[in-house]
C-alpha cells in the first residue's frame, strides 16, 4: 500500500529535497543568434553584441560575461559605451534608448537597466522627425547626441535621457554659415553619422546622408567648417591627431579631408575607390590607424566590385602594399578595431580587428605577419554545420583530457597566438568542479568536443569521419588558395559552413568511454564507426563489415538513400580519435540508438529495422535480430514513401513556428511586469483560441496496436551484467527496447580476457517483454541489490564507484515515453510503476539517471531519474520508489527543437538548444551549479581629461 | 491488494463467513475470512480440496440476495458474492462437462422478482440477463455508463472497455470553447470536444459519446487547462480502459434518478462536481490494473502475463524460482487449464528449473547462438 500515500507529506524527505534539487538557468554557452549590433569599450575591455531579440550580451576576459534583456525583444540596432564609464546605451528598432549599467552586488557584478527613453517631437511632426539614426556619447558623460532622420540633433542629459531644449543643433542653424548655391535644405536631412573631435571635445564632426559634411562648435553654436562631399555619405573616422578625418561612400570610395580653422570650405585630400573603377558597393564603415612605421592601416567594411564580388561580406584591411580583404561566410554585421587606448601614445597602433558575421565572430590578429586569426575562447559557432546530436561525458579523467587538448592544439596550429585581447573584467567564479566534455555531432559528418566544465564552451577538438568514406567532394579543394595576381585579395576566414556535402555523413549517435578512450559513433546511412584515441598520426585499414538487419526478410524495398562508399586500402588519419572498424547496417537507415561496452569490447546498434551486436575485438558480427512488425511496411520503404505526409507536416511545423515566433518573444520576461506578460498571454491564448475556433484541429483517439507504423524502431540499447536466467549465476546481457513497447533481452557470453581472442561471443535471447500500453521505450536501467544503478563499464576497474551489490537480486527499470515500470530479475514480475501520461498528459522525451548531492553535508548523495517530458518540464524521480520529487518548467512546449536536443549530465546538469547556435546550460542541482560571476572594476580616471578619451571606435555607429 | 481491500470494505459484517458449497448431491460448509477472501483461484482451488475433485474442471455459481444463480469465475464476481453474502455464501458446483449453461442467470434460483432494481445498477461485471447468461468464460467487461448516482445529471461518465474487442476506439477530439458559471458571472473557456465519430467503432456502436459532447475527465483527472495534445496523449495512455467524462451536447437524454440509494458506490455526492471525486479516480485506475498486464516470454517460449512481485517485504529478499512454486504449491492447488496464463507460468518455470540444472553442469560448453 506505500505507493497509494500521497508525496509530500514527510517534512524530513521536504527539507531534503530542497537541500538537493533547485532548478536554475545557469548560462547561454554558443553564439548569440541573429545578432543586430556591436560595441566596444577601450576603456573596459568588454564587448557588447545585441540580437534581433533584444539580448543585450557582453563579453570580457574569458569566464566575464553579463546578459541582458530588454523588455520590448526588439531588435537592438546600436550599442554605445559611456566614455570611461560602466555604462552603455542602447538604441532598439523602436526608437527607444536603454541606458545599462554595470553595478556591483554582493561582490559580483550585474548588468542592469537603469533608464529607458523615446525622443518624442513636437505634436503633429511626422514620426521621421525623432527617428534616430546616429548616437554620440560625449566624452564629458554628461550628454548624448542624438542625430535624426529630419536633420536635428538632439541633446539628451545623461543618466536621466532627458532632452535640453535649448541644445538642438537644427539644420536651419547649421545651413546659415553655409553658401546656399551648394546647399540646401534637403542637404541636411538624414543625420548619418557624428562623431566627437579627438583632441577637443567642444567640436563635433556631422555627417549627413547627402554628403554635406560640418564641423560644429559647441560653445559657439555655429559650424565652423563645412565638406561637400559628392557622394552619399556612410561612415566618418576622425584620425588620432585631429588634424584629418576619412569618410567613406555608398559608392564604394573613401575621402581624406584636412581640418584647419582657417578654411572654411576644405577640399578633399585624396578620393579613392579602393576595387575601381567598376561600380562598387557601399563602403559602410572605415577606420584610419596611424602607425610608428608611417603607413597606416585602412581598414574599411564592403567596397567590393557590385557586378563580381557583389555578394561578398568583406572587411578589407591595407596597410602600404599589404591588402587582404578578409571574406566572410555570412553578414559582417558590424566590426572593431582594437588599438592603443594610452592617451598618451602618439600611434593608433592597432593589434586586432574583431568582426561580428552574423553567424561568427571573427578576430583578426593584425600584429602577426600574415595577420592569422584568433582562435576565440567563447562565442564558438556551434552551428558552423548543423548539429545533429550530443553526448556529454562527465568527470573526464586526466589522461583522456591531456590526450584530447594535445590532438586539438595540433589541429590549431594555424592561430594566432596572440592572447585573447579582449580582457576586461575578472572571473571570481570558483573553479570548476571536475573536467567534462560536451560532444556535438553534426551534419558534415564531424564530431566536436568541448570543454564543458566552465561558462565558457571552448573548442577542444574536431573529429571528422568524412576520410572513411568515398564522398563527391574533393577533399584538396581548398577554397583559399589563391592566385598571386588575384584580385580583391579575397581570404576566406571563420568557421561557419552551413552547406554539407552529403546528408548521409550527418552523425547522429555519440559514445565515449572516458576509461578506455573508445568512441562510438554513429550516422545517418547506417553506419557505425568505432575509434580509439592515438596520440600520433597514423595510417590503416578500416576493418569494414555489414550488418543486414532484415535478416533475409522477403518483400521488402528500401526506398531511402544508399549506404555510403567507402574507401578502399589504408587511409591516412591524423592524431586523435581514428576509426578502426565500421558497420554498415543494411538497409542503411538512420541509426537511432547506440551502445558501446568498453571492457567486453562489443558495440549494440539499431536502426528502425532492428538491432546488432558486434564484436570489435575479434571484429566479428555476433548477432542481427530484426524488429519489424510483418505488417509495418511504412518502415522497410525508407524516407521517400513518406511524402505524402510531408505536405501535411510542412504546415504544421509552420504554424508551429509562426505560433512560437509570437511566444518566444516572452521567454524571458523580466519578473517586474507578470502582470503584463500575463497579460500579453492571455491574449495571444485568446488569439489562438479563435484561431483554433476557425479552423478546428482534430486528434483521433486510438489505442496503440501492434500493426502501428515504426513499432521496429529500436530506441534503446542497453549492456549489463546481472541476473538475467536465474539468481544464482549473473551474466553479461544486452536489452533493446522499441518503439513498439517491446523490451528484448540477450544473454552474453564473453571469453575471459586470455581467451577473448581466441573464443566467439555468443549470444542467446533470454527474454522478451511486450509492454501492453505499447509505448516508445525510451530507457533502460538495471539496479543492483541496494537499488544503486549498475555501474559504467571500467568505472569500477579504475576504483571510481563501487562494485555493484551481486548479492541482492536485481531489478530492471523500463521507461516508456508513458510510464516507468520497474519489475524484478531474473523472473520478470512487475513491481512498481508511475504512470506518467495518463494522469498528467505528457510523455517523457529524454530520461537520464543523476546523481544529487546534498549542498548540506559532503557524505549524502542520491541517485534519481531527470526527465524531460514533451511538455518541456523537467521532473526528478527517486529511484528506485518512482516519486516525483519536484517538477520545473524549463523548454517551452512549442521549441521542439529545444526539447529534442536536451541533454541531461550524470551530475544534474543539462544542455539544449535555444536556438541553432547556442545551449542554454541549466543545473537542477543545489552542488553543481556552473555559473558566470565577475566582477568588473572601474579603472581610475583621471578628471577632466578628455585628450584621452577613446571614443571614436565608440561612436562609430553601425550600418548595415 | 487494494482489490482485496475494496473487497472487504464492502462487507457487511466482520470475522468470518459462513460457505455452503454443492456438488453433485454432496454438501461441504466451510468458512472463509470474509475480510480476506483472497482471490477466486485460490476459492476455486478450496473447492475442489474440499469436495475431493483436485482434477475435475467445474464451474462455480453462487445465489445472491436475491436468489439468483450468478457464477463466479474471477477476482471480481469471488468478491461480489463474498461481500453481499448475508450471512450464507451458498455455493453451486458443477462439472463442467456436463454444466447446465443455462441454469445461470436471473429468477433462476428463487423466482423472487426484483429486477427493476437492478436495471440502473453501475455494476458491469454481471448481466441483467432476462434470459440466459452466455458461457461463463465469455465474460469480459463491457462499454457502459457508470457512477450515475454520483455525476450531476447533465454529466455522463462513460467507460469504454478496449479490452477483448477488435474495433477501435474510433472517435476524434478537437479544440473549442464552453461557456461557464463562475464567480465572476458567465465565462467562454477553452475547453476539449469530441468532434468526430468513426462509423462502426466502440464510441459509435456503444452510442454513450456523441459529436460535441465536452470532455470533462479523463479517468478521473480533469481536462480543463490541458491542451489538445495533453489530453489526447492522456487518453491514448488509458485507452485499454477508457474512462471519459464529457457534458453530453445532447442533455435530452439524461438518465433520470429514482432511488439514489441503490448504487454501489454508496455515498451520494451529487452535487460535487467532477474535481471533488479523488477516490473515483483510485478506484478507477485500480480497477484498471487487472487488464494491463504486460507479457514476457522467456527463453522464446510461450508468452505470458507479467506476475505482480510479492509485497515489497518479501521481495527484499532474492526469490529464486524454486520459492516462487514452492509458494504456487503452497496455496494447495494446481490450478485448472482453463487458468491458462497461470498454469503455462508455473509450467514454464518448471521448465527453465530442468534447464538451469543443465546449464549449470555445463557451464563452459557451448550456449547456441542464434
Amino acid at each position: 500500500m506505500r505507493r497509494f500515500l500521497r508525496p509530500g507529506h514527510d517534512p524530513v524527505r521536504e527539507r531534503l529535497k530542497r537541500d538537493l534539487f533547485q532548478f536554475n538557468k545557469t548560462v547561454e554557452h554558443g553564439f548569440p543568434h541573429q545578432p543586430s549590433a556591436l560595441g566596444y569599450s577601450p576603456f573596459l575591455r568588454l564587448m557588447a553584441i545585441g540580437t534581433r531579440s533584444g539580448a543585450i550580451k557582453l563579453y570580457g576576459a574569458p569566464g566575464v560575461e553579463f546578459m541582458g534583456l530588454h523588455e520590448e525583444n526588439n531588435t537592438v540596432m546600436q550599442i554605445h559605451f559611456i566614455p570611461d564609464q560602466c555604462q552603455l546605451v542602447t538604441l532598439l528598432d523602436d526608437n527607444s534608448l536603454h541606458l545599462w549599467s554595470l553595478k556591483q552586488q554582493g561582490g559580483a557584478s550585474e548588468l542592469r537597466e537603469e533608464h529607458r527613453f523615446t525622443l518624442k517631437g513636437p505634436p503633429g511632426s511626422p514620426p521621421s522627425a525623432t527617428q534616430v539614426t546616429a548616437v554620440l556619447p560625449h566624452s564629458s558623460r554628461e550628454v548624448l547626441y542624438l542625430g535624426t532622420e529630419s536633420g536635428s540633433i538632439f541633446v539628451a542629459e545623461l543618466p536621466w535621457l532627458r532632452v535640453l531644449e535649448g541644445r538642438t543643433i537644427s539644420p536651419e542653424a547649421v545651413l546659415q554659415r553655409i553658401p546656399e548655391d551648394n546647399c540646401n535644405r534637403r542637404s541636411c536631412e538624414l543625420v548619418e553619422a557624428l562623431q566627437e573631435h579627438p583632441k577637443n571635445p567642444d567640436q563635433i564632426l556631422i555627417g549627413y546622408s547627402r554628403g554635406l559634411i560640418v564641423l560644429w562648435d559647441l560653445q559657439s553654436n555655429q559650424a565652423t567648417q563645412h565638406f561637400l562631399g559628392s557622394q552619399q555619405l556612410e561612415n566618418l573616422y576622425w584620425q588620432r591627431d585631429g588634424s584629418k578625418f576619412i569618410s567613406c561612400h555608398y559608392d564604394g570610395s573613401y575621402t581624406q579631408w584636412p581640418v584647419s580653422s582657417d578654411n572654411k570650405q576644405s577640399e578633399p585630400l585624396e578620393n579613392t575607390v579602393p576595387y575601381g573603377p567598376f561600380p562598387c558597393k557601399a563602403i559602410s564603415k572605415i577606420y584610419w590607424q596611424t602607425t610608428k612605421n608611417g603607413l597606416p592601416y585602412i581598414i574599411f567594411q564592403g567596397g567590393m566590385p557590385r557586378a563580381s564580388y557583389g555578394d561578398r561580406h568583406s572587411i578589407s584591411v591595407i596597410h602600404g602594399s599589404q591588402q587582404t580583404a578578409f571574406d566572410f561566410t555570412s553578414r559582417v554585421i558590424d566590426f572593431f578595431i582594437i588599438f592603443s587606448s594610452d592617451p598618451a601614445a602618439e600611434f593608433d597602433d592597432p593589434s586586432a580587428l574583431v568582426a561580428l558575421a552574423e553567424e561568427e565572430l571573427v578576430v583578426i590578429d593584425l600584429k602577426s605577419a600574415g595577420w592569422p586569426a584568433v582562435h576565440p575562447p567563447y562565442l564558438a559557432s556551434l552551428h558552423c554545420s548543423a548539429i545533429t546530436c550530443s553526448h556529454h561525458v562527465s568527470n573526464i579523467p586526466l589522461k583522456l583530457w591531456e590526450r584530447i587538448i594535445s590532438a586539438g592544439s595540433k589541429q590549431n596550429m594555424h592561430y594566432s597566438s596572440m592572447p585573447w585581447p579582449i580582457d576586461g573584467g575578472t572571473n571570481i567564479a570558483p573553479d570548476p568542479p571536475q573536467r567534462d566534455l560536451l560532444l556535438t555531432g553534426h551534419e558534415d559528418g564531424t564530431v566536436r568536443f568541448w570543454d564543458a566544465s566552465g561558462v565558457c564552451l571552448h573548442l577542444l577538438y574536431k573529429l571528422s569521419t568524412v576520410r572513411v568514406f568515398l564522398t563527391d567532394a574533393d577533399p584538396n579543394d581548398n577554397m583559399n588558395t589563391l592566385g598571386e595576381d588575384e584580385w580583391p585579395p579575397l581570404r576566406k576566414v571563420g568557421t561557419f559552413d552551413p552547406y554539407s556535402d552529403d546528408p548521409r555523413l550527418g552523425i547522429q549517435k555519440i559514445y565515449l568511454c572516458k576509461y578506455s578512450g573508445y568512441l562510438a559513433v554513429a550516422g545517418t546511412a547506417g553506419q557505425v564507426l568505432v575509434m580509439e584515441l592515438n596520440d600520433e598520426d597514423a595510417e590503416h585499414v578500416v576493418d569494414h563489415a555489414e550488418a543486414d538487419l532484415l535478416q533475409d526478410q522477403e518483400g521488402y524495398r528500401w526506398k531511402g538513400h544508399e549506404k555510403l562508399k567507402t574507401r578502399d586500402g589504408p587511409v591516412r588519419f591524423e592524431a586523435g580519435f581514428q576509426p578502426f572498424v565500421l558497420v554498415q547496417c543494411q538497409p542503411p537507415a538512420v541509426v537511432t540508438s547506440l551502445a558501446l561496452h568498453s571492457e567486453w569490447k562489443l558495440v549494440a546498434f539499431g536502426t528502425s529495422h532492428g538491432f546488432g551486436l558486434f564484436d570489435h575485438q575479434q571484429k566479428r558480427l555476433v548477432f542481427v535480430k530484426c524488429t519489424l512488425h510483418p505488417s509495418d511496411q511504412l518502415a522497410l520503404e525508407g524516407p521517400l514513401s513518406r511524402v505524402k505526409s510531408l505536405k501535411k507536416s510542412l504546415r504544421q511545423s509552420f504554424r508551429r513556428i509562426r505560433r512560437s515566433r509570437v511566444s518566444s518573444r516572452k521567454r524571458r520576461g523580466a519578473a517586474g511586469n507578470a502582470s503584463e506578460v500575463q497579460e500579453a498571454n492571455a491574449k495571444f491564448d485568446q488569439d489562438a483560441l479563435q484561431e483554433m475556433e476557425l479552423a478546428p484541429v482534430q486528434r483521433k483517439i486510438e489505442a496503440r496496436s501492434a500493426e502501428d507504423s515504426f513499432t521496429g524502431f529500436v530506441r534503446t540499447l542497453y549492456f549489463a551484467d546481472t541476473f538475467l536466467r536465474d539468481s544464482s549465476r549473473h551474466c553479461p546481457s544486452l536489452w533493446a527496447g522499441t518503439n513498439g513497447g517491446t523490451v528484448y533481452a540477450f544473454c552474453l557470453r564473453v571469453p575471459p580476457a586470455e581467451r577473448r581472442m581466441d573464443e566467439p561471443v555468443r549470444a542467446e535471447q533470454a527474454k522478451e517483454i511486450q509492454l501492453m500500453h505499447r509505448a516508445p521505450v525510451v530507457g533502460i536501467l538495471v539496479l543492483d541489490g541496494r537499488s544503486t544503478p549498475l555501474p559504467e563499464p571500467l568505472e569500477v576497474a579504475h576504483d571510481l564507484s563501487k562494485s555493484p551489490d551481486m548479492q541482492g537480486s536485481h531489478q530492471l527499470l523500463v521507461v516508456s515515453e508513458e510510464q516507468f515500470k520497474v519489475f524484478t530479475l531474473p523472473k520478470v514480475s512487475s513491481k512498481l510503476k508511475l504512470k506518467l501520461t495518463a494522469l498528467e498528459g505528457c510523455r517523457v522525451r529524454k530520461v537520464t539517471v543523476a546523481n544529487f548531492g546534498s549542498c548540506k553535508t559532503d557524505d549524502y548523495s542520491e541517485n534519481d531519474l531527470a526527465v524531460l517530458t514533451n511538455l518541456g518540464d523537467i521532473q526528478i524521480i527517486s529511484l528506485p520508489f518512482l516519486k516525483l520529487q519536484i517538477r520545473y518548467p524549463c523548454i517551452r512546449k512549442e521549441d521542439v527543437s529545444g526539447i529534442a536536443s536536451c541533454v541531461f549530465t550524470k551530475y544534474g546538469q543539462g544542455f539544449y538548444l535555444i536556438s541553432p547556435s547556442e545551449f542554454e546550460r541549466f543545473s537542477l542541482s543545489t552542488k553543481w551549479l556552473v555559473e558566470p560571476r565577475c566582477i568588473v572594476d572601474m579603472p581610475e580616471v583621471t578628471s577632466n581629461n578628455h585628450m584621452h578619451n577613446k571614443s571614436g571606435t565608440e561612436n562609430a555607429a553601425r550600418k548595415s | 491488494m487494494n482489490r482485496a481491500q475494496r473487497g472487504a470494505a464492502g462487507s457487511r459484517g466482520l470475522g468470518t463467513m459462513e460457505v455452503k458449497s454443492k456438488f453433485g448431491a454432496e454438501f461441504r460448509r466451510f468458512s472463509l475470512e470474509r475480510s480476506k477472501p483472497g482471490k477466486f483461484e485460490e476459492f476455486y482451488g478450496l473447492l475442489q480440496h474440499v469436495h475431493k475433485i483436485p482434477n475435475v474442471d467445474v464451474l462455480v455459481g453462487y445465489t445472491d440476495i436475491h436468489g439468483d444463480l450468478l457464477p463466479i469465475n474471477n477476482d471480481d464476481n469471488y468478491h461480489k458474492a463474498v461481500s453481499t453474502a448475508n450471512p450464507l455464501l451458498r455455493i453451486f458446483i458443477q462439472r463442467k462437462e456436463d454444466a447446465d449453461y443455462s441454469a445461470f442467470g436471473t429468477d433462476t434460483v428463487s423466482r423472487k422478482k426484483n429486477v427493476l432494481s437492478n436495471v440502473l445498477r453501475p455494476d458491469n461485471h454481471r448481466k441483467k440477463a432476462h434470459v440466459v447468461i452466455s458461457m461463463p468464460q465469455d465474460f469480459r467487461p463491457v462499454s457502459s455508463i457508470i457512477d450515475v448516482d454520483i455525476l450531476p445529471e447533465s454529466h455522463r461518465r462513460v467507460r469504454l472497455y478496449k479490452y477483448g474487442t477488435d474495433k477501435p476506439l474510433g472517435f476524434y477530439i478537437r479544440d473549442g470553447s464552453s461557456v461557464r458559471v463562475t464567480p465572476h458571472g458567465l465565462e467562454k473557456v477553452p475547453g476539449i470536444f469530441i468532434s468526430r465519430l468513426v462509423p462502426g467503432g466502440l464510441a459509435q456502436s456503444t452510442g454513450l459519446l456523441a459529436v460535441n459532447d465536452e470532455v470533462l475527465e479523463v479517468n478521473g483527472i480533469e481536462v480543463s487547462g490541458k491542451s489538445l495534445d495533453q489530453v489526447t496523449d492522456m487518453m491514448i495512455a488509458n485507452s485499454r480502459n477508457l474512462i471519459v467524462t464529457v457534458r453530453p451536447a445532447n442533455q435530452r437524454n439524461n438518465v433520470v434518478r429514482n432511488s439514489r440509494t441503490s448504487g454501489s458506490s454508496g455515498q451520494s455526492t451529487e452535487s460535487s462536481l467532477p474535481s471533488s471525486t479523488p477516490n473515483v479516480l483510485g478506484q478507477l485506475q485500480g480497477e484498471e490494473e487487472s487488464d494491463e498486464e504486460d507479457i514476457v516470454i522467456e527463453d522464446s517460449g510461450e508468452p505470458q502475463q507479467i506476475p505482480k512481485a510479492a509485497p515489497a517485504s518479501e521481495s527484499v529478499e532474492s526469490l529464486s524460482q524454486i520459492e516462487l512454486l514452492h509458494e504456487s504449491t503452497q496455496n494447495g492447488f494446481l490450478p485448472s487449464t482453463e487458468n491458462l496464463s497461470r498454469s503455462a507460468g508455473s509450467i514454464s518455470m518448471e521448465c527453465e528449473v530442468a534447464e538451469q540444472g543443465r546449464k549449470s553442469l555445463e557451464e563452459d560448453g557451448t550456449i547456441i547462438t542464434l
